[in-house]
């Protein structure tokens, strides 16, 4: 036992070399990161302290300087604001139409396109293509699509008699439906990939042992494929949360945060008070609450991760 | 060095895009006014084929000038006017006819450089920005109303009477109230190119059989709420449905300007804000009482409650309506509805006042550093489209030009001149930051009043929540 523990310090020592070996090669490495690292002082660390601070100050783009230091003023503000809550809502609106049919349709989709014999290729393919497409293509598709009264949807509804079908995006309760299916379309083929490499990745003998023991495709797949298949799904849940949570393209593209307020995400929100309504300051305070909100709950993915770590 | 293309192409102006909405023109795009898609495909396609336009031209026509000139801030394209607008619909189609004309006069297609960006918050953002980042557009086009508030912000570049005086023009030859509309601090930030009131448009037919026009075959004039009412009576029986319609859904801003005409003719309806938005000054009984009123108009039924600018339209077109009221840009779109006999009058006076909301194109200049030549070409441009005025009116705006005003062709212009006075006791949007055409001001007060008008809220209700949300605006520091 205690020759087991004096012997590991040795190995990781030869590894590692010697003291100025180490110190050499973090040197170089340094020199490695340096232009990745120059990008991210720039444009990420840089800006986001810059928010950090603005947030305590009544910033307005068109004047030079931070302005006055206001306190928590913008944060008080923002969090009794009526419009902040409600685009906080639609985020969450959004994530909740998004997430599931994102995670499951994609799981399904894999499962099948996995147990093709012939031309699997082409299923990828198809699942994936529109996901390479920019978001401007994707949203002129659907808002054709969408089109009131004329587009593909409505002639559809038409056809099977409805006279005076409600357009879409111009519907307040529907508008963030018809932007949450433009995005599962868009987006399903990234979880698509991502379990079909985890289905792959599972040995066949485990099917093979499980269909000798007698158990039906679906046992297979309740007991076998969705299991091994767990630190996926919380990979691809918890990166279609964060997704969401920064939804703003489609949205912009598509609704313009209408009809009404009834589509404004946070981003958009954001982007209307930072650079329509020059507020920069309060902009700020309301990305850095975005901010938080984000991180909780990638350390909360952290946790849920090393939960499943010690489980397995 | 080799001159670059960067010029915008847009398809020719056919008749569908005539009959397309000259709503896209006006309408905030955070609200679909027209019940259709907010962002119309066809303004997406155009923006998608300027911005395609643009970026093709500077990498595919062998221009290396590029990437220099924005590496160095010079000029990307010397002896270029620049020109960015919001115009879509029929005013779209007729502003190109317009451009098309300064490139024959210039005698090259490389003169001018111009942009159509969506209506509404999104386009005064991009100006903004523009400007900010010391790249914007040597003219563009503004709201009175918002080009105010760039002026404030620092963004505008002073109108003086010596660049006025570059291309022969004045102050003087502009509508007065237009031009002090375009002060902001004494000094003058904007040229006017229009005012474009909201007003009463008529089906001719329906009016006849309702005994509503004069002997000369034009509207009868109508006085007061009681006279308002009594031709809506009988243009109802006349119907069998509605006298007037205008839009009460997925239009905000038709729902303020329709009560900001009808708030604005009652003795002491104080501006809704004032002290640059600080201090909500509204009027709350006057305010309770006109919403009052239209609530009244819409639950007899004399007015339909749940209804969308095409339909508003439709109802009109069909004579199912006899009124229809909106912004006299709807001109171009119920001239191509074939068979339809209508005409266009000032929206009557029903209280103490005339008045009717209005707002106003003009041209600014964004702040940049021009040297003597840039500014002799801008001028120049804003000249010959101020030149063009003819064509600007036939699309319903009344001109602030008074060459153009004061023409003998402009009196005859039917029904354009019927309603020009109009412009005289326009009704803008109170200033503030947060308002103007298009602005969060107009979806606050907007959105309430479409409540009333379809009869979802009270009128006391709707003024009180109008209220406190701008109070919210009120209580937060100006940022310009």
């Amino acid at each position: 036992m205690s020759t087991a523990t004096a012997a590991t310090p040795t190995v990781t020592r030869n590894l590692k070399g010697t003291d100025s070996d180490r110190l050499r090669r973090s040197n170089k490495a340094w020199l490695f990161i340096a232009p990745f690292g120059f990008f991210y002082l720039c444009f990420l660390l840089g800006p986001s302290l810059y928010m950090f601070v603005a947030s305590f100050f009544d910033t307005s783009i068109v004047k030079s300087g931070l302005g006055n230091f206001i306190g928590l003023e913008n944060y008080t503000t923002l969090l009794s604001s009526s419009d902040f809550w409600s685009a906080m809502w639609h985020t969450l609106q959004f994530t909740l139409y998004t997430v599931p049919a994102l995670v499951i349709l994609s799981f399904v989709f894999a499962v099948l396109a996995n147990r093709m014999q012939r031309g699997q290729t082409f299923w990828r393919l198809a699942f994936f293509t529109p996901y390479i497409l920019p978001s401007a293509a994707i949203s002129l598709i659907w808002v054709f699509i969408f089109t009131a009264d004329t587009g593909l949807w409505a002639s559809f509804q038409k056809l099977l008699g409805s006279d005076a079908p409600a357009p879409v995006l111009a519907t307040p309760n529907l508008a963030m439906l018809g932007v949450a299916i433009a995005t599962v379309w868009w987006t399903i083929g990234f979880n698509f990939i991502l379990y079909l490499a985890g289905l792959q990745d599972i040995p066949r003998e485990l099917y093979e042992a499980a269909a000798i023991d007698g158990a039906t495709p679906w046992q297979q797949i309740r007991h076998l494929t969705i299991p091994l298949l767990n630190r996926t799904t919380t990979l691809v849940i918890l990166l279609q949360i964060i997704a969401s949570l920064k939804i703003f393209d489609q949205v912009y593209l598509m609704t313009s945060g209408g009809p009404g307020t009834s589509t404004e995400t946070a981003l958009v929100f954001i982007t209307k008070t930072g650079f329509t309504d020059y507020r920069i300051g309060a902009a700020a305070a309301a990305s850095f609450v975005l901010f938080v909100v984000i991180l909780v709950i990638a350390l909360a993915r952290q946790l849920i991760e090393r939960a499943q770590q010690k489980g397995a | 060095m080799q001159r670059c293309k960067a010029r915008a192409t847009f398809h020719p102006t056919t008749r569908d895009s005539l009959a397309n909405d000259g709503r896209t023109d006006r309408v905030n795009p955070f609200r679909s006014t027209s019940g259709r898609t907010p962002v119309s495909r066809r303004s997406l396609l155009r923006g998608g084929l300027a911005a395609g336009g643009l970026g093709l031209a500077a990498t595919t026509s062998g221009c290396g000038s590029a990437l220099s000139a924005g590496l160095v801030g010079t000029q990307l394209n010397p002896g270029t006017v620049t020109f960015w607008n919001l115009f879509g619909g029929g005013d779209g189609a007729r502003l190109l006819l317009m451009l098309d004309e300064y490139r024959r006069q210039q005698g090259s297609a490389d003169s001018l450089v111009a942009a159509t960006f969506a209506w509404g918050n999104p386009y005064y953002t991009k100006v903004s920005l523009a400007t900010l980042g010391n790249k914007p557009p040597d003219v563009a086009v503004a709201h009175l109303t918002r080009a105010t508030n760039l002026a404030a912000a620092g963004l505008l570049e002073p109108i003086t009477e010596e660049m006025l005086g570059l291309v022969g023009l004045s102050s003087a030859d502009f509508t007065q109230t237009a031009w002090e509309a375009g002060q902001f601090d004494g000094q003058a930030y904007a040229i006017p190119m229009d005012t474009h009131p909201w007003v009463l448009f008529y089906n001719t037919d329906v009016c006849e059989q309702a005994g509503l026009l004069g002997p000369d075959g034009k509207l009868a004039p109508i006085e007061g709420v009681e006279g308002w009412e009594a031709a809506l009576t009988a243009a109802k029986e006349t119907t069998g449905r509605y006298g007037a319609a205008t839009a009460s859904v997925a239009d905000d801003s038709n729902s303020w300007r329709f009560v900001n005409t009808v708030y604005s003719q009652r003795e002491g309806a104080t501006p809704l804000m004032s002290e640059e938005g600080q201090e909500i000054t509204m009027n709350d009984e006057l305010m309770i009482d006109t919403l009052a009123a239209i609530q009244r108009w819409t639950e007899t039924e004399l007015m339909p409650r749940v209804v969308d600018t095409p339909g508003a339209e439709t109802l009109l077109s069909q004579g199912e309506s006899a009124f229809f009221m909106n912004g006299e840009w709807e001109i171009t779109t119920l001239q191509s509805i074939e068979g339809l006999n209508f005409s266009m009058a000032a929206f009557p006076q029903l209280y103490e006042n005339p008045a009717a909301h209005a707002d106003s194109h003009a041209f600014i200049l964004p702040r940049m550093d021009r040297d003597a030549d840039q500014l002799e070409r801008a001028m120049g441009f804003v000249h010959s489209l101020l030149e063009q005025g003819m064509t600007w009116a036939e699309g319903g705006h009344v001109p602030t030009y008074l060459p153009i005003f004061e023409s003998e062709e402009y009196a005859n212009l039917e029904p354009q001149a019927d309603y020009a006075e109009t412009a005289t006791y326009a009704s803008y949007d109170p200033a503030a930051w947060y308002s103007g055409s298009g602005s969060n001001f107009e979806t606050v007060t907007g959105s309430q009043i479409g409540l009333v008008q379809q009869g979802l809220s009270t009128p006391e209700a709707a003024v009180a929540s109008i209220r406190s949300q701008l109070e919210t605006y009120a209580r937060t520091a100006n940022p310009l």
